[in-house]
């Protein structure tokens, strides 16, 4: 190393006193980071990443501390320094920006206040006078349109990039040295994430800042960083060039972290660890009906959603199993909708006093079909897919499912409906779509108890049995509750419970969001393999379109409402038509190189 | 923010005609005669049965329903059979001893439950955690009355310290001419501070015992909520950004913790404004909850629904006030309104 680095961790060691005794989150890690370099640390969750970061700041909880080791900032011990030398760093040397941004704003506060808060710690007290003009600038320079009047916004009254937006400016307020970005982009929309990201780069190579990007995501350490840590169970498993890493990884964590991320020029079973995969033919694609799979390719070409041509093409005994014609869904605008409605909405309402969160949209789901319902947060995808479930009242249109009219059935009747067990879904927060105080056989014989015919102890206990070794979770688990799961055991629980009714849709809302890579890519493969097997249809909603391209055979982009674009995954996706589709696909960061 | 207030006052409308109805009702379902009991126990029959009408009992009860409505909207409550005094001027002259006791007992309480509380979460483990722990358990397990006679016993029996606990003002004094009700103002407006010394220390043993007692659910709601907010991600972002602790504390979780308490300190309040008959009843206090008290007793049913209509009125202007507090607070409440 020709100079000295701005920030080295040698051999941390930080651990967290529990009632289970000590537990060692991350083990002998080396970090260093050089002045101006972009540093990622990746690994998924539990690997310490976090942890780091903190014991870096030392803003570790109480019950944890930094047993080993060294942090040297700038020449500064931070084992070593006092309390008030630490807060004197923080913010004005380095500073970080969290995940969930929303959050991590006070929630009582004004954006402009809480930004000056920031200075009048760190700031000379001859430039107090102009403060507020310091925290316009910062709100400015962060790229916040009319920073004047964000000044005295506050928080809820913001969307999540802005949220994201002030946070920078709050981090970067006092010019620190070192940026420490915690999962800066989760849970945001990929074209915001884009725009947060080149940002914080702008800024970051502007100051000649350094930064630490830390996340699980390895196609953005690919695009942003200079160089990538990939940790593991609190260990740092290889170091390595951004370039090299993903071109000739070493470790073989690197290696399955790297096949278990979504790319284009993979199929599903790519995802899985060599060995799994290697057992499974590759039977994605193979296998399916030809003639379920027609109607998808006959559409693929036309932006005209499939309502009336299905008539002639297919005929009577192959009506699609969920046909949508002409939805909408308004709601009236005042209070906190009407904020939203401004925050999202780009364009003008067309009516000032509803806001049409679907805007007639009509398609059509075959049997056997999986069709991905893409577009950003705000674009009305969820409220599509809670009107399907009849979770929502439509304003108008038509729900036809399985040859019945489901739309004019009030959404309070259709829970009692035997057509309910037909419909089922998968929810997006494994955790929190389960009752905490059920165990995994209860969450899952609940839809049969609801609706089922199985009665007696013992006959639903072996459906649940039975069902569990579907989906791939031990036997063992069953009488677990929910916080005695892993996410991915939780996933399973969930896609269970949702197949429980041999139901012919299934919803699933993002049901691989909260999950990592490597879990995700076993759910993923798990979600096809039933499919296949029970002959189901699907509903994926979801933003990401990595995903949508491995599991969907067709797929829906929508945007404020609208349809903008519709068509066979591999079409749309490699070759989209409309701008907002094109704009959606090149602001996913690119992808590491195949591993092969 | 005067329409918010329009309107939550309009939205009060309902439930208190429903209260003027079912204490109507009420008080007509309870057990016993008040002509009967009025009239006295030598009284014969055709006396009774006078009153009975004097008092209009003998009309049909939507009549009487109506002729007491019809007199509420006049302001008059009635007349207690007891006392022989309007129910109107008794509750408003009894409402401030009340009024004056429980606050005196509120602001004490909450000066030392909420520092306890905000200590207890920014320390946990240490002793003054485990001081608030003890403190709040002792509070809400040991009943008013018992503490009350145990500070009485302590102050005045053994230590003399206190006077004679025998209502507001010791006898020597004349109460201090009536501007607010409330005799450490009053006292102080008439500048007469001798009284102003004897008003207080007659306070201070029923104000501590209520303090006591309503310590526990503010300091233990103080403790949980600020212990949420301390983990919370805004606070852990203040951290990062090498805010000073106080700042940390004071503006960035003490506030967003004062959400709940406040909710506590409303359901605190109206509780001992009503429930505080004990603590009157040992410091032979002139306040409304003994008042109503003796009346039910007597089946006295006016004064009864006189308090409850009292308290109804508290009970909604209490709650239009902790509404207007959460607004000051939170902006997302304003929005709503």
């Amino acid at each position: 190393m020709t100079a000295q680095p701005l920030l080295d961790v040698q051999n941390l060691t930080v651990e967290f006193t529990t009632r289970r005794g000590i537990v060692k989150a991350v083990q002998h890690v080396d970090i260093s980071v050089a002045k101006g370099e972009t540093l990622a640390i990746v690994g998924e969750s539990g690997s310490g990443k976090s942890v780091t970061s903190y014991a870096v700041m030392r803003i570790l909880d109480r019950a944890g501390r930094i047993a080993e080791g060294s942090v040297m900032f700038s020449g500064i011990d931070v084992k070593a320094a006092t309390e008030d030398q630490m807060r004197d760093l923080r913010g004005r040397e380095v500073s970080m920006i969290f995940q969930n941004p929303r959050a991590a704003l006070n929630p009582i506060r004004k954006v402009g206040d809480q930004i000056e808060d920031v200075l009048r710690t760190h700031v000379q007290q001859a430039q107090v006078a102009d403060r507020g003009e310091k925290a316009i600038e910062a709100l400015e320079q962060v790229k916040i349109a009319r920073p004047r009047e964000r000044y005295h916004a506050y928080p809820f009254e913001l969307s999540g990039g802005m949220c994201q937006r002030v946070v920078i400016a709050l981090a970067l307020a006092c010019n620190p040295q070192l940026l420490i970005a915690d999962e800066p982009t989760t849970g945001l929309d990929v074209t915001t994430q884009k725009a947060v990201m080149d940002l914080i780069v702008e800024l970051t190579r502007r100051r000649a800042m350094s930064t630490i990007l830390i996340t699980h995501d390895l196609g953005l350490a690919a695009a942003y960083c200079d160089r990538v840590v990939v940790m593991e169970k609190g260990q740092v498993v290889e170091t390595a060039k951004a370039a090299d890493i993903f071109a000739n990884p070493q470790h073989p964590y690197t290696r399955k972290l790297m096949r278990a991320t979504p790319r284009i020029g993979v199929s599903l079973r790519d995802l899985l660890p060599e060995e799994e995969g290697a057992q499974q033919p590759s039977t994605v694609m193979a296998g399916l009906d030809p003639a379920i799979h027609h109607p998808s390719q006959d559409a693929s070409g036309s932006m005209d959603p499939r309502v009336k041509p299905g008539g002639d093409e297919v005929k009577a005994g192959e009506k699609p199993l969920l046909l949508i014609e002409k939805l909408v869904k308004e709601y009236p605008r005042q209070g906190a909708t009407a904020v939203l409605g401004k925050l999202f909405g780009r364009k003008p309402p067309v009516e000032p006093d509803v806001f049409r969160a679907v805007d007639g949209i009509s398609f059509s789901i075959g049997h056997g079909e999986s069709v991905g319902l893409v577009g950003e947060s705000g674009c009305g995808k969820s409220t599509t897919s809670m009107m399907v479930m009849r979770l929502l009242d439509q304003t108008s249109g038509r729900i036809q499912f399985d040859g019945e009219e489901i739309g004019s059935i009030m959404p309070s009747a259709f829970a009692r409906l035997p057509l309910r067990s037909r419909i089922q879904m998968v929810f997006q927060d494994p955790t929190d779509s389960l009752n905490p105080r059920f165990t995994a056989a209860r969450a899952i014989a609940d839809p049969i108890m609801q609706l089922g015919d199985i009665r007696g102890r013992d006959s639903l206990r072996a459906r649940c049995e039975e069902l569990a070794a579907m989906v791939g979770l031990p036997l063992n688990l069953l009488d677990r509750f929910p916080h005695q799961l892993s996410g991915g055991q939780k996933a399973r629980v969930g896609i269970a419970r949702a197949i429980a009714l041999h139901p012919k849709l299934v919803i699933l809302d993002e049901p691989t969001a909260a999950l990592d890579v490597s879990v995700q890519a076993v759910v993923l493969n798990l979600l096809e393999d039933l499919k296949q097997r029970l002959g189901m249809s699907y509903l994926f909603v979801s933003h990401d379109l990595n995903v949508v391209r491995l599991l969907c055979d067709r797929v829906i982009v929508m945007r404020t409402g609208r349809i903008v674009e519709e068509g066979s995954s591999e079409k749309v996706l490699s070759d989209p038509q409309d701008d907002y589709t094109k704009e959606l696909l090149t602001a996913i960061p690119h992808p590491p190189l195949p591993v092969h | 923010m005067l329409t918010m207030i329009g309107k939550r006052l309009m939205f009060a409308i309902p439930s208190l005609i429903g209260v003027v109805i079912v204490t109507f009702l009420l008080t007509r379902a309870l057990p016993g005669d008040p002509a009967a009991y009025f009239a006295g126990p030598a009284a014969t029959k055709e006396a009774v049965e006078q009153i009975r009408k004097k008092l209009g009992f003998d009309k049909p009860l939507v009549e009487q329903f109506f002729r007491y409505a019809n007199d509420l909207a006049n302001g008059d409550f009635g007349t207690s059979l007891t006392t022989g005094q309007p129910v109107a001027t008794e509750i408003r002259n009894r409402l401030p001893a009340s009024a004056e006791l429980t606050l005196l007992g509120l602001i004490v309480s909450i000066a030392i439950a909420i520092p306890l509380g905000v200590l207890a979460a920014t320390r946990p483990g240490s002793w003054i955690d485990h001081l608030c722990r003890v403190t709040t358990t002792a509070g809400v397990s040991l009943p008013v009355f018992f503490t009350g006679l145990v500070l009485v016993y302590v102050f005045y029996f053994r230590l003399g310290w206190s006077p004679a606990p025998l209502g507001r003002l010791d006898v020597f004094y004349s109460a201090p001419p009536t501007v607010t009700g409330f005799y450490l103002i009053d006292t102080l407006i008439a500048r007469d501070v001798e009284a102003f010394r004897s008003a207080l220390s007659q306070l201070i043993l029923p104000a501590t015992t209520l303090a006591i007692f309503s310590l526990a659910p503010i300091a233990r709601m103080t403790r949980a909520s600020m212990l949420a907010v301390l983990a919370s991600e805004f606070v852990r972002t203040a951290r990062a950004s090498g805010l000073s602790p106080s700042t940390v504390i004071v503006t960035y979780a003490f506030r967003n913790a004062m959400l709940p308490v406040i909710t506590t300190l409303s359901m605190v309040f109206s509780f001992l404004l009503g429930a505080n008959v004990l603590v009157e009843k040992v410091f032979a206090w002139p306040g409304i909850g003994s008042y109503a008290v003796e009346a039910l007793i007597s089946s006295d049913f006016a004064p009864v629904q006189g308090f409850v209509l009292t308290m109804a009125v508290m009970y909604v202007l209490l709650n239009l006030v902790i509404d207007i507090l959460y607004g000051v607070i939170d902006p997302r409440v304003r929005l709503e309104g």
